[in-house]
């Protein structure tokens, strides 16, 4: 999928800079065997780039593969087919030695802040052990710790606490400090704000904004809240049952949808102004897109074809390659 | 930053001396059991210094003796004393069986980390090599055993723990999956741990509790196999004694000297008691899991208090009209303690929708269950009134409410799936409601219940009737949770969360269902939500509350197009949905601290502490207040001021104080 589009027409474009996370035409299946065989799979020729410095945004609903792509990502979930590489190097199957080596620079903020952080070790302890690993002295690691948590708005002393005595958006900051504490590279925040009350939620994406422009930071951002993907992203990559189905830059995805999927989607997210929510939900009933069905769509075609309110058989039984529409690629026969 | 915290230092504790240390202790049963097992190692370690006699020492005058000033215990066949021997031997009885319990959990717990550590394939042959295991004749083994070595006790508890420990691994696998499963896992994984680091740092603490509970249950297992080795012969060398062999030699004498059986038999029970019960003890969860909603019979017993409370209340006057909620000054609070929610006030019109919106913690669900008398256990309405349909549902009594819920009333939950019994398909559910509700025939009930299936917009209605739960997906679940709610054809519909658990398109499509129901049947709908998006949808009134209290409502569109309230205003500014990508800012408006808990709520403005533009004045007390625009009412003592202004919530944290200087020289 060619990504370079005209998005940042600096020097930058000219002579490109070698991408922070290369991910080529990834497949994850399931189970094992005649299982896997016989069950679409999860994540299905996705891919994409992140160049140093950008945050992409990965949207789709419950079961789009989504995070399934983070964790392959992350080294949590086989991969089945295609290549995942991370600042040139190739690590689609890293074992947890080369994983050691590359943890400090590609790392991640999970979406329960209540079970991402271990309920028995203090936070000094938790916001360590990234370190320790590495062999940095207990001393050192403390004094780390500490330095991060006062980064992320808490105080000091919080190293000697446990996980129980933090609300969930304070929780939430911590698992950033955990995140950032070994200087990474690329950070995959997987639904890293969405169990969060609005004020908090704006509190931890503020502070993922900042962290990135101080220090450079790449985000993967997935989530299923396109509002809150387009905050921070700077491309967005809309996935529908483990597939590509519209990618670009942030803002014509989310204003100008070619896909009727992305189209679908944008117009379901509801806006706090009652006018032109009513506008919003006019133009949803005009798309005319389907409830969703139980059975999956043909293994050949388009899998959105069954709600799509253009389909004809050609999406039934040809998958719509990926072509450059306006700013975005878009995979659809009729976009 | 963290006002919950007490200033103290907390102590560092180990995970094991937290857990174990206290509910060994505040269980009778555990201390009594702790301190036996306890006097009995140090009585038996110690003994040669206190013992009267040695444990061969023969007083043939004393043979088959009872108790006596000499022999406290009494004395053996051969005249030996007998608490003399119970006493030597306990130290090796106790050892031996502390082998069974070291071998047995730690090989048990070493092979359910590994199981669940390393994969489906490891797991599949352990777990066939541990049910080999389990299916071996263990008492063959352990004769064969003695058979070839002899009785070497040490060895042969050694083979019996790693028999046990089959059993220790399927008790262990379960828990350490659930612990590997787990988010922090994940992150440990990232960082680069491997399996052994995540297995003794992640997984092995999360099993003390187990590993604690198995081993003294383990520990008293030892001991009665091996007096019962030592019965049937198999015990240490003949003069050496041991608690098995003496009860052997006592039931040999059980008819001359029934006594003999008595001191060694005790012993064994009382120690095997200990082990249990210490066991008991540490199993103990120090919290069951309650259910979130009351049973039935505190609900009666509740509302039967509460009607004597309110109906010492003045008599209700000027009763809304027929199918209008009116709810006035509602306070709920925990029995005889904190307050949740003070003084609410709203109305909703029939065939309208009222949003209750706000984060968690201000008070929206409680407010919203208090409406079907479906309160948690140990929170009830203090205070207020509930008025519908002529009648004050804060005072009914269980009975009436039972009447009530279902049929005038229902409710929908944010977790559909939780609203469906898994083990019965979902057409049985729906007549069931529909016959129990409306008293129809089976034939009819069954028609109903695809015609109400229908009305929810599900399309093959037969199949899904067939269906059971898990067999839908959450979108459908949730439209057959609005079938069963509307199978009693209520007029009120209260709707916590309704569509937080599902995504954006299938949410606008439960909300465009929600709508045209409000409009085909007239009925009134509460909906709780924290999306202001939602609201915005299809609420025509909202009361957006806080720590308790209401401190915003009117008509939706002069809500949200202009907030009055700071707590509105900064909801608002904090929402990325408000904005589009053109007008995204690049710093979204935050609150600062977070809701406070109901123990903390000051008496003045509950908002203040988080609040741009507090002031002095917003230290007393601040009632609801017409805000002048249509029928909207206002908690703020500063809201005409900030309307004159025309002050915006400020993205960027201004220290509070900085905000009150611009204020103040403004208003100057």
């Amino acid at each position: 999928m060619s990504i370079d589009t005209v998005e940042r027409e600096d020097a930058e474009a000219v002579l490109p800079a070698p991408a922070m996370l290369e991910v080529k035409d990834l497949v994850v299946r399931y189970g094992r065997g005649r299982k896997a065989a016989s069950v679409p799979a999860a994540v299905d020729g996705v891919s994409f780039t992140i160049r140093p410095g950008e945050t992409v945004g990965l949207v789709g609903e419950s079961g789009s593969g989504k995070s399934t792509i983070g964790k392959a990502i992350l080294g949590l979930q086989k991969v089945s087919g295609g290549s995942i590489s991370f600042q040139g190097s190739d690590i689609t199957h890293a074992g947890s030695s080369q994983r050691q080596e590359l943890g400090g620079e590609l790392r991640a903020v999970f979406q329960d802040p209540n079970s991402s952080l271990n309920p028995r070790k203090t936070i000094g302890v938790s916001l360590a052990e990234p370190l320790r690993v590495r062999g940095i002295p207990a001393a050192e690691a403390r004094t780390r710790a500490g330095d991060m948590l006062e980064r992320v708005g808490l105080p000091r002393e919080a190293v000697d606490r446990y996980p129980s005595q933090f609300s969930g958006g304070q929780r939430q900051r911590i698992s950033v400090a955990r995140a950032l504490i070994c200087e990474p590279k690329l950070v995959v925040c997987d639904e890293a704000v969405s169990a969060l009350d609005l004020s908090t939620q704006a509190q931890v994406l503020n502070l993922l904004a900042d962290l990135r422009d101080e220090r450079g930071l790449s985000y993967l951002f997935i989530a299923h809240d396109i509002s809150v993907v387009q905050f921070l992203a700077q491309r967005v990559v809309v996935l529908y049952r483990g597939q590509v189905m519209e990618t670009g830059p942030a803002a014509a995805v989310t204003e100008n949808p070619k896909h009727p999927f992305t189209q679908a989607l944008v117009a379901a997210s509801p806006v706090p102004r009652p006018a032109e929510q009513a506008e919003r939900r006019r133009l949803r009933e005009s798309l005319g897109v389907r409830t969703a069905a139980a059975v999956a769509a043909s293994a050949g075609g388009c899998p959105f074809s069954q709600r799509c309110p253009l389909a004809t058989d050609l999406c039934t039984t040809e998958r719509p390659a990926l072509r450059t529409v306006g700013q975005s690629d878009v995979a659809c026969h009729y976009a | 930053m963290i006002p919950s915290i007490a200033p103290t230092a907390t102590p560092r504790k180990t995970a094991l001396a937290k857990f174990s240390g206290h509910r060994l202790l505040t269980s009778p049963g555990g201390l009594a059991g702790a301190v036996w097992l306890a006097a009995l190692v140090v009585a038996s370690l110690t003994a040669p210094l206190w013992l009267p006699y040695k444990t061969e020492d023969q007083d043939f005058t004393a043979v088959l003796s009872g108790p006596s000033a000499a022999h406290w215990l009494g004395a053996d066949e051969l005249g030996r004393d007998l608490l003399s021997r119970i006493f030597a031997s306990a130290a090796g009885t106790l050892g031996t069986s502390l082998i069974t319990v070291i071998v047995g959990v730690a090989l048990g717990t070493i092979l359910a980390m590994t199981a669940a550590g390393a994969g489906d394939r490891a797991e599949g042959i352990i777990s066939r090599v541990t049910e080999i295991m389990m299916s071996l004749p263990g008492t063959v083994i352990i004769l064969a055993v003695i058979g070839a070595v002899g009785t070497n006790i040490p060895l042969i508890m050694a083979i019996l723990g790693v028999l046990i420990s089959a059993g220790i691994y399927r008790v262990m696998l379960g828990q350490a999956k659930s612990l590997q499963s787990q988010l922090y896992v994940d992150a440990a994984k990232v960082d680069g741990v491997g399996p052994l680091g995540i297995s003794l740092r992640h997984v092995l603490p999360g099993l003390t509790n187990t590993v604690v509970v198995q081993s003294a249950l383990i520990f008293a297992v030892g001991m009665l196999i091996q007096a019962g080795l030592a019965f049937i012969g198999f015990g240490p060398p003949i003069p050496q004694p041991s608690w098995g062999g003496m009860i052997q030699g006592a039931s040999q004498h059980v008819y001359d000297a029934p006594w003999l059986m008595v001191p060694t038999g005790a012993v064994l029970a009382l120690t095997v008691l200990s082990a249990n019960a210490i066991g008991n003890a540490l199993g103990k969860s120090p919290n069951a899991t309650a259910s979130h909603l009351p049973s039935a019979a505190i609900r009666r017993k509740r509302t039967a208090d509460a009607a004597a409370a309110v109906a010492a209340a003045p008599a209700v006057e000027n009763l809304p009209a027929a199918g209008q909620l009116s709810v006035r000054g509602l306070s709920v609070g925990v029995d005889g303690g904190t307050p949740l929610v003070t003084d609410v006030t709203f109305d909703v019109a029939p065939g309208t929708v009222l949003g209750l919106v706000g984060e968690s913690g201000c008070g929206k669900t409680m407010t919203a269950l208090s409406l079907l008398g479906l309160l948690p256990s140990g929170v009830s309405v203090a205070d207020g009134q509930i008025l519908w349909n002529g009648r004050n549902l804060a005072s009914a009594t269980e009975k009436d409410l039972e009447g009530i819920r279902g049929r005038d009333v229902a409710l929908i939950s944010q977790e559909p799936m939780r609203a469906l019994d898994p083990m019965f398909t979902v057409g049985y559910q729906l007549t069931a409601a529909i016959r129990r509700l409306g008293k129809a025939g089976k034939a009819e009930a069954r028609a109903e219940a695809l015609s109400l299936l229908e009305k929810v917009g599900i399309v093959d209605a037969r199949r899904i009737l067939k269906s059971y739960p898990h067999q839908i997906s959450g979108g459908m679940a949730q439209r057959v949770a609005i079938a069963l709610a509307l199978s009693g054809k209520p007029r009120l519909l209260v709707a916590d969360e309704p569509t937080t658990a599902l995504d954006v398109t299938v949410q606008a499509e439960i909300l465009s269902l929600l709508r045209s129901l409000v409009k085909d049947t007239g009925m009134s709908v509460v909906m709780v939500t924290h999306d202001l998006g939602v609201v915005a949808d299809i609420c025509d009134n909202v009361a957006v509350m806080y720590a308790g209290q209401v401190v915003e409502s009117g008509r939706t569109a002069s809500i949200l197009d202009n907030p009055r309230h700071p707590y509105t205003l900064a909801l608002l500014a904090a929402d990325p949905h408000a904005n589009t990508a053109h007008d995204m800012p690049d710093r979204l408006a935050t609150i600062k601290g977070q809701v406070p808990q109901p123990k903390d709520w000051p008496a003045g403005c509950r908002f203040a502490a988080r609040c741009q533009f507090a002031g002095s004045a917003c230290t007393t007390p601040v009632p609801l207040l017409p805000s002048g625009s249509e029928d909207g009412e206002v908690r703020c003592v500063k809201a005409d001021e900030l309307a004159v202004e025309g002050l915006a919530w400020l993205a960027t944290e201004i220290p509070t104080h900085r905000v009150l200087e611009i204020v103040e020289k403004d208003m100057a």
